[in-house]
């Protein structure tokens, strides 16, 4: 008989019976890929070395989530991309000059203690890759802070030292700023393009902006955490950022330097480490500008996106739970009540 | 123009109605044998009527009502009652059921007609109805003498049909608009006149033009009766979305449909109301979506209750090489089957089965990364993840405070779930735990 059980198993399960599509690995696999213009951007201007540093933090990150899941005999999950993507952002905000110890010891912190000694994906507190270069930049504060001229020349291994952008606003100011890059429109092109000192990968913001452009037609990230981090960082800067008093700063120069954008749209959008509510992430984004730009202006260090992240990162969970979303039929039981 | 309502939230998964949507409904075979069981209502169990041995004829009662929310049951064939004992049904429960063996005369009892069926009192309409067992047939089963009969302060000034059929798969109530529009709204009618409600509204899915159209023409002259298209959206059909969507009327937290003064029925309930009250023919078959990649001829058939599903998959070619899942009901909300001797019961919508390309392997999952996808399609306003994580950690009190209680199971945050969490169960699990 057609419909005989024992010749067709049938699977039981509770339901819904059918999903979607989406998976945690093809939404990490899509991040990477979202990373890669940025990545070859850094590659053409910072040559070989981008490359080796990525490369060996990705090694690393992949590597010890593996034999750390191994060891413990734990569900392996090193190729759902993860891990992988902790290691390409950690390399992404390294100086492209660091001794390849540096990348080694920053992934090795990124997974294991910050993630897996939290239990892994979807328990870690902070954002892994932060964490990580929070700790190379406060053990190898000298290290992390020698930057490369960009040379756009594949094998120009000779490559000279100098200073961000950032560091030249915050040590000598934006007339100085201007000197060096000329004038106005051409400092602006520099820091589109990537063409400044800086992180391997947080140079180009055209090719950042094209990734999150993927993501966000993805619809794997939404405007919420990005648009509010960035208008923050600009209003702040247009109101504070002036040498000539109140609303004198200019906005696009914080906007495109330093890591902002590798953070607003790669970073501080961790689903882990950000929180849920849509209401929740506005307010997550304002508080990582606010403090992004209390660091560039008021603090000791030149670029605060790091910083900020971290720090919102401990509010994730108490902003969900001031922010629920809004419940069908929540309005009207309270009118009952009374 | 018609407006396209909808509510907030939601999900668009692929509705597969393709497979049976254009098949006209066709009367299955008279079963040689039936499963009734005495409980396919939410409720008390009907009282056993008969004994083995005893010769019933179709529309016989063969339960009765025990309790005010219970509902009477009937043979759906004639024949000779062979056994009375527990047997499993298709929600996955041991229920006392009455089996009868055919004797392949199909002879019914005397049905009490009313050609003047308008006339008739509310309270008459609703013994009609009670009497002739009818229940929700929209899968909850709730009898439908009661949800008509709401209590003095919940004034009702609104009937919904809902003809949305948001569950994929599933196109039964598609079919009996497109097939019996007259009669969906002479149901309509009935249903409004036992409430003393002079507005009444048809809600079906854009997906459904010749429903939308047929219904429209059928309604054309009633004044009373105003037809709305709804947006493609799971899950559209649910009572309180639907309510939301038409009337833009909020179901409180924990309330019912009669709390904002409306009452909602199903299509194919409407016309075995109809039947009912115009012809006094009791609820002894519904028509039945029986589809999937993993059945050889996808049908709409008319099925006695009491079927079994292995008798109904037979006639439809049987299943094909390769079907792994049998689900009573549609994709999202159905019950997977371990056996295919289950009855079709009333509120048997669909018999699903998936072959292997269709069907989602979801054993395995990963911690939940509070991606927030489930937070953006639940139609109640929940935040599942935190649910999740809470039940999977035994804080099932806790869960209450994230209104445990207002989640239906509709299966839209499991549904967009990237870690593949078994959504639904746990909120069952917590469910069972704590008490609303």
């Amino acid at each position: 008989m057609a419909t005989d059980v024992k010749s067709h198993p049938l699977v039981v399960s509770v339901s819904p019976h059918v999903r979607d599509e989406e998976s945690i690995a093809k939404i990490m696999w899509t991040v990477n890929f979202a990373l890669l213009p940025a990545f070859i951007m850094s590659v053409y201007y910072f040559g070989p070395r981008a490359v080796y540093v990525t490369g060996l933090c990705i090694l690393t990150a992949v590597l010890s989530e593996h034999l750390f899941q191994k060891g413990l005999n734990r569900k392996i999950t090193s190729t759902d991309g993860s891990a992988f993507l902790t290691g390409l952002l950690l390399g992404m905000n390294l100086p492209p000059s660091v001794p390849f110890y540096i990348p080694i010891v920053g992934s090795l912190v990124a997974v294991v203690i910050t993630k897996m000694l939290f239990g892994g994906l979807g328990y870690n507190i902070f954002n892994p890759a932060l964490v990580g270069r929070a700790f190379l930049l406060i053990s190898w504060p000298k290290l992390m802070t020698i930057w490369s001229t960009p040379t756009a020349q594949f094998l120009a291994m000779d490559a000279k030292t100098t200073a961000t952008p950032l560091g030249i606003l915050k040590e000598e100011g934006a007339v100085k700023l201007m000197e060096v890059f000329g004038d106005k429109m051409s400092l602006y092109s520099h820091l589109l393009l990537g063409n400044r000192a800086g992180s391997i990968g947080e140079t180009s913001a055209i090719a950042l902006l094209i990734g999150a452009a993927i993501l966000i037609y993805k619809k794997y990230i939404t405007w919420h955490i990005p648009f509010s981090f960035l208008g923050t960082v600009a209003v702040a800067a247009w109101i504070f950022g002036g040498k000539g008093g109140l609303f004198t700063g200019d906005p696009v120069i914080h906007l495109l330097s330093g890591g902002l954008m590798l953070g607003a749209f790669f970073m501080a959008t961790d689903y882990v480490t950000c929180p849920t509510i849509k209401k929740g992430q506005i307010i997550f984004g304002i508080g990582c500008g606010a403090i992004t730009m209390l660091i560039r202006l008021k603090g000791g260090f030149p670029e605060g996106v790091m910083f900020a992240i971290l720090l919102m990162n401990c509010f994730a969970p108490l902003i969900d739970r001031g922010v629920a979303p809004k419940m069908f039929g929540a309005v009207k039981k309270k009118e009952e009540k009374k | 123009m018609s407006k396209v309502a909808t509510f907030e939230r939601g999900i668009h998964p692929k509705y597969n109605k393709e497979l049976s949507s254009g098949k006209s409904i066709t009367p299955a075979k008279l079963p040689q044998r039936v499963v009734i069981p005495l409980s396919q209502h939410i409720g008390a169990p009907a009282k056993c009527e008969v004994k083995i041995g005893d010769e019933v004829k179709k529309g016989q009662v063969i339960g009765s009502p025990a309790g005010f929310v219970s509902s009477p049951v009937h043979s759906s064939i004639s024949g000779k009652v062979i056994a009375i004992a527990d047997f499993p049904t298709a929600v996955g429960r041991l229920v006392p059921s009455v089996v009868i063996e055919s004797d392949g005369k199909d002879e019914a009892v005397s049905f009490k007609e009313n050609p003047n069926y308008m006339n008739l009192s509310a309270d008459e309409i609703k013994a009609a109805i009670k009497d002739a067992g009818i229940v929700g047939m929209g899968g909850a089963a709730f009898p439908t003498n009661v949800k008509l009969s709401p209590p003095k302060e919940k004034p009702i000034d609104t009937v919904i049909l809902n003809g949305a059929e948001c569950e994929p798969y599933l196109t039964a109530d598609h079919r009996l608009m497109v097939e019996r529009p007259k009669d969906v709204v002479e149901g309509l009618k009935i249903i409004m006149r036992s409430l003393g409600v002079n507005k009444g509204y048809i809600g079906i899915e854009e997906n459904k033009p010749d429903a939308i159209a047929a219904i429209k023409s059928a309604a054309s002259g009633e004044s009373s009766i105003e037809v709305h298209t709804l947006e493609i959206k799971y899950p559209q059909g649910a009572e309180k979305m639907l309510i939301k969507a038409i009337k833009n009327r909020e179901v409180p937290s924990k309330g019912l449909p009669m709390d904002v003064g409306v009452v909602v029925q199903n299509i194919g309930t409407a016309i075995a109301i109809y039947e009912a009250v115009r012809f006094g023919k009791p609820l002894i078959e519904r028509v039945v979506t029986v589809t999937g990649r993993g059945i050889k001829e996808p049908r709409n058939m008319m099925v006695r209750v009491g079927t079994l599903l292995s008798d109904v998959i037979d006639q439809c070619g049987g299943l094909v090489e390769g079907a792994v899942k049998v689900i009573s009901g549609g994709p999202m909300m159905g019950f997977a089957q371990w056996t295919l001797d289950v009855p079709v019961t009333k509120g048997t919508s669909g018999i699903l089965v998936l072959s292997e390309e269709e069907y989602v392997s979801s054993e395995e999952y990963f911690a939940c990364i509070r991606c927030g996808r489930c937070v953006d399609v639940c139609p109640m306003g929940l935040n599942p993840s935190m649910l999740s994580i809470l039940i999977e950690k035994g804080h099932y009190e806790e869960a209450k405070d994230y209104n445990l209680y207002d989640c239906f199971e509709c299966g839209s945050c499991a549904y967009v779930c990237p870690a593949k969490r078994p959504m639904v169960q746990f909120m069952r699990l917590a469910k069972s735990q704590v008490k609303p």
